[in-house]
């Protein structure tokens, strides 16, 4: 495994390219384009503010920055550098940017939710779409891009629109039966919606594409509700994680519930195999010491880990939510599926050290990584089951079925890993520190 | 007479007050007996000195024929001569023993009813008692009745204290809830209105906007772009709204299809296996059939799975044609067969049980014992191998240790010395046995020796009234040393024969025995020798000089408690000592550590 060296980057903002060629970071007000082969400069652009948001558009040709502060969007082309677009959203102010499907128009969300302007790079055309719901995930696009999902609240009732992304067409508009639209989102093969209700109750409903519905799911009420729902790479299942510490699997067919996965703090299942980060600090030796000297502020204080396999049953630590505060730190709020749909991988926010993988084959506990902090942010290698994670320390973390390895990120100044990427490739991995980034290389085998 | 009723009758009374008072207190019964006797003996003497005087003897016969007859007695007495003192003995003797009879029997009446008296108050008491402790447990129960009685009422309070609670909180609960939902109402209420002013706000903000003509809303291209499909755009119409609507279906229709097109796909799978699963079914239960039948003679079902075979195939057959028709056929003869199959399995594994069961019984036991056995005799021998083995790492060792350092060599040298010693230990007990035979001999000897001193008393005498007699010329002296030697060679001939017969009797003795018998003769010899030299001195049998050889002797046992160590070894004598060598073995022991 080896890695780059270390770039600037501020807000987090590093993209990679949807064809995998380009890595686009933002300093600043200034957005560098690399190659990510080489990781030479491509381009340099100039913003005129601090980009607070950078997106690829989906054929790799047009990046957008944009400055929410100033209601401002800024728009790069890859292949004519001299090519330039602007977009003011004026006064009524711009909370969020994104790029349609097709890469020609971009969708700016004002403040408040009072619209969201539609942008169109070929026309210059402006639409507007009223009533947008400020929610949890109120938009969404089908993956292959011909739809849109937006959600809307018009007369203290929700409403779905669906709308054609070619023309912007709105295709169909419905009621939903919930009480608080919290989300929505399309099935990978782009048949269903899955929309889901607010906390306060445990409700998904899902649609057809004609505005149909075809099935809704409850499974307790009263308690708080769902807080995270992910569909498979294949549409076969639909995960949703809730407040009760449970991921509940719902199949495509009948929709009911095929499966649930509990997150004890004692784990007892026998088949799982639990891998415990261990720390060790390193011992200090006078050889050790002449030979990584210029190194030594890091290498001094940084610790060794590694994984253990622990006999089971094991103990996970739980940190007891406060029951008094809003949106308690319990229950699934992150759920992955791996790219061939064979893991799931989860997390409990009140055991927040810990990842649980599910097989969805045999529907059961595969694995559960112990970190010894919490963990920041995880993600599945797009081609392989092959999950990395992080915890905000300088290590990255691997598991895949054969194992799971700790990788100390060898980079000077206390390169602390907060969040992930992966190359589509799956080849390399973009680790983003606060300021600073860097590619991991994967051995390919 | 009238005086002496009345005595009678205080007596009966002063009889039936004590066995009342007996009852109360029966440790004055004595007492009571006593005071009883006392009175009737006065009474007889006053009856005695009152009822008959001379002058009224016939008066007195007449009377008591009169009463005698009264008490159904024939005999009457008379007087010896009419008008005389003296009675007719025989009638009166009669009458008396009569009476006598009569007062026994009434004695032994008096006694029984006592006793019945006696067993009635007993019991009567035993009653009055059983009586007081029922009372008790009555007054107890009922108190405790009382006592049950005041936790229900209790109990039945605190009952109605808590339903009265639980009605309070119940509508505490109620009101609660009520409360809930009217806020949950109001809130939601609120919030709509909220939503309502807010949707308003936004209108109104967006009115604004767009009525201000917002210059800063706009957007800066170079130039235009492309589609990203390179096609131009179109117009937004009628026959585009169609085309979107049919394309959503066709998409829809093409996913409908694509899962159709799955489910189709497993269902011939499943459809598959169950095929392959009903052949197989059939394949396994039509071969044995007949051997089963003959095994079961169940006919009936013999015709029922004919029936259901057939329809299976017909099934088969169908299947193909129509899949509604087939279907059911199929899962039913599935079903049937299915049946069939388990029972047949479960009458095979209740075969199989009992099959298992009869093996267990008869063929099981007869091995298990000799597996048994076998165990026992395999344990055994590794018993006796492990002690083998243990005996030998233990050689092993101790070669080893033997090998190696000298202090251990010096030890095993060591125990050759006391292997030595043992030996010589047996030899002192052999001489032991020997002294003892000796000393034996020598008791005899003395006594003997006694013997002779009588004799030789009597002998002096003899020759005392000899020497008067006859005045021979002859020295006592000498002719006495003669007769003492030739005494104690005598003594000594008659000791071998004991030491033989006491030395075959102690062979078989224990060492161990020995060592605690080898102190003891030692008192004894000490003990004996001033006895017997003291006899002997007192008999004259030895002069005084003779004396000196046991004393002699004794020394020289000193001596060689001194310088054993050296007269090891040496002569036979040596063996005497050897009771004194493992006093040695400490000194020995020490020169060489």
């Amino acid at each position: 495994m080896n890695f780059s060296e270390v770039f600037k980057q501020s807000n987090q903002l590093c993209k990679l390219s949807p064809d995998g060629k380009y890595l686009a970071t933002c300093v600043q007000y200034r957005l560098v384009v690399r190659d990510v082969s080489t990781l030479q400069i491509l381009q340099l652009y100039t913003c005129l503010d601090q980009i607070s948001h950078m997106d690829w558009s989906s054929d790799s040709l047009f990046i957008l920055c944009a400055m929410y502060k100033r209601g401002l969007v800024q728009v790069w082309s890859l292949e004519q550098p001299d090519w330039h677009c602007k977009i003011d959203e004026g006064s009524i102010g711009l909370v969020s940017s994104r790029w349609s499907p097709d890469g020609r128009h971009i969708l700016n969300t004002t403040e408040f939710h009072l619209r969201i302007t539609v942008w169109s790079l070929c026309t210059k055309a402006v639409s507007y779409i009223k009533y947008p719901k400020a929610c949890q995930k109120g938009l969404d696009f089908s993956r292959d891009g011909c739809y849109m999902a937006l959600a809307e609240r018009r007369d203290c009732k929700d409403y779905v629109s669906i709308f054609v992304c070619d023309d912007w067409h709105l295709l169909r508009h419905f009621e939903t039966e919930t009480q608080d639209l919290a989300g929505l989102e399309w099935s990978p093969n782009g048949c269903v919606l899955a929309v889901w209700d607010s906390c306060l109750e445990y409700k998904v409903l899902l649609y057809s594409l004609d505005g149909r519905l075809l099935s809704t799911y409850s499974a307790y009420e009263w308690s708080l509700g769902i807080k995270s729902v992910t569909w498979s790479p294949s549409s076969q299942f639909l995960a949703i994680g809730s407040y009760d510490e449970k991921v509940r699997i719902l199949n495509h067919i009948t929709w009911k519930k095929i499966a649930q996965f509990e997150h004890p703090a004692t784990i007892d299942n026998t088949k799982a195999t639990m891998f415990k980060e261990v720390e060790k600090r390193p011992a200090v030796g006078s050889d050790e010491m002449s030979l990584l000297n210029i190194s030594v502020g890091t290498t001094l204080f940084n610790t060794q880990s590694k994984y253990e396999i622990y006999p089971l049953p094991v103990q996970i630590p739980v940190v007891k939510p406060d029951p008094d505060r809003a949106n308690p730190k319990i229950g699934i709020s992150v759920l992955a599926f791996s790219s061939d749909s064979r893991y799931l991988a989860t997390k409990n926010d009140n055991m927040a050290s810990a990842v649980w993988v599910w097989d969805m084959q045999k529907m059961s506990l595969e694995a559960v990584l112990e970190q010894t902090s919490g963990v920041r942010c995880f993600q599945w290698d797009p081609r392989r089951p092959r999950l990395a994670l992080c915890t905000g320390n300088s290590k990255l973390y691997l598991w895949s079925p054969g194992g799971c390895v700790s990788v100390q990120v060898p980079t000077e100044g206390g390169f602390q890993v907060q969040s992930l990427n992966w190359h589509c490739s799956g080849d390399s991995l973009v680790l983003l520190g606060k300021e600073q980034l860097c590619l991991c290389y994967m051995d390919s085998d | 007479m009238g005086e002496w009723r009345t005595t009678e009758i205080s007596m009966e009374n002063c009889e039936i007050s004590s066995i009342s008072q007996v009852t109360m207190s029966p440790s004055r019964q004595n007492n009571l007996m006593s005071m009883y006797s006392l009175p009737l003996l006065k009474n007889s003497y006053n009856v005695i000195s009152a009822f008959c005087t001379e002058d009224n003897i016939p008066q007195c016969i007449s009377y008591i024929n009169q009463e005698l007859s009264s008490l159904g007695l024939s005999t009457c007495i008379e007087a010896a001569s009419p008008g005389g003192a003296s009675l007719n003995t025989m009638p009166a003797l009669n009458a008396m023993y009569e009476l006598i009879q009569i007062h026994r029997r009434t004695m032994c009446n008096l006694e029984e009813l006592e006793k019945e008296q006696l067993k009635k108050s007993s019991t009567l008491e035993h009653m009055q008692m059983s009586n007081s402790r029922l009372k008790d447990q009555l007054e107890l129960s009922m108190r405790e009745k009382s006592g049950l009685h005041e936790t229900e009422r209790q109990l039945l309070l605190k009952i109605k204290t808590l339903q009265s609670c639980l009605k309070t909180e119940k509508d505490e609960v109620q009101k609660l809830q009520s409360i809930i939902a009217s806020r949950a109402s109001q809130y939601s209420h609120d919030a709509k209105r909220k939503e309502r002013e807010a949707a308003k706000l936004k209108e109104r903000l967006s009115q604004l906007l767009v009525d201000r003509k917002d210059k800063k809303l706009a957007i800066d291209v170079l130039n235009s772009l492309g589609r990203s499909d390179g096609k131009r755009s179109h117009w937004k119409t009628a026959k585009a709204t169609a085309s979107h609507e049919s394309e959503m279906y066709k998409s829809l229709l093409s996913d409908y299809e694509a899962s159709q097109r799955s489910l189709m796909l497993e269902n011939a799978e499943l459809k598959k296996v169950l095929q392959q699963m009903k052949k197989e079914m059939i394949h396994i239960l039509s071969p044995p059939k007949p051997s089963n039948r003959g095994a079961t003679a169940n006919d009936s079902q013999q015709g029922n799975s004919d029936g259901e075979e057939k329809a299976g195939d017909s099934s088969r057959e169908t299947l193909d044609q129509s899949c509604e028709h087939a279907r059911e056929q199929l899962t039913n003869s599935i079903r049937q067969q299915w049946r069939k199959l388990r029972s047949h399995v479960e009458k095979l594994d209740s075969k199989a049980s009992q099959v298992q069961n009869q093996l267990e019984s008869n063929t099981e036991v007869v091995p298990r014992e000799t597996h048994e056995e076998e165990m026992e005799r395999m344990r055994h021998e590794v018993q006796q191998c492990k002690e083998f083995i243990h005996t030998q790492q233990q050689l092993l060792q101790q070669q080893l240790n033997t090998s190696f350092d000298d202090e251990t060599a010096a030890l095993l040298n060591d125990c050759y010395t006391l292997e030595e010693k043992e030996r010589l230990k047996e030899e002192w007990r052999l001489f032991e046995e020997q002294k003892r035979n000796f000393e034996r001999e020598r008791k005899n000897f003395t006594e003997a020796a006694i013997r002779l001193g009588r004799e030789k008393k009597a002998f002096e005498e003899d020759r005392a009234s000899w020497l008067k007699n006859q005045f021979l010329n002859m020295t006592p002296f000498t002719d006495r040393r003669r007769c003492s030697s030739s005494d104690g060679q005598s003594a000594l001939s008659i000791k071998s024969e004991p030491e033989i017969r006491m030395s075959s009797v102690k062979a078989p003795m224990s060492k161990s025995s020995t060592y605690t018998a080898f102190s003891t003769p030692k008192p004894s010899q000490s003990a004996a020798f001033p006895s017997t030299t003291e006899l002997y001195r007192t008999l004259r049998l030895i002069p005084d000089g003779s004396s000196s050889r046991y004393s002699n002797r004794g020394r020289w046992q000193e001596s060689s408690t001194i310088d054993d160590g050296d007269s090891r070894g040496k002569s036979k004598l040596r063996g005497r000592c050897g009771d004194l060598s493992i006093f040695s073995l400490g000194e020995d022991e020490n020169s060489l550590t």
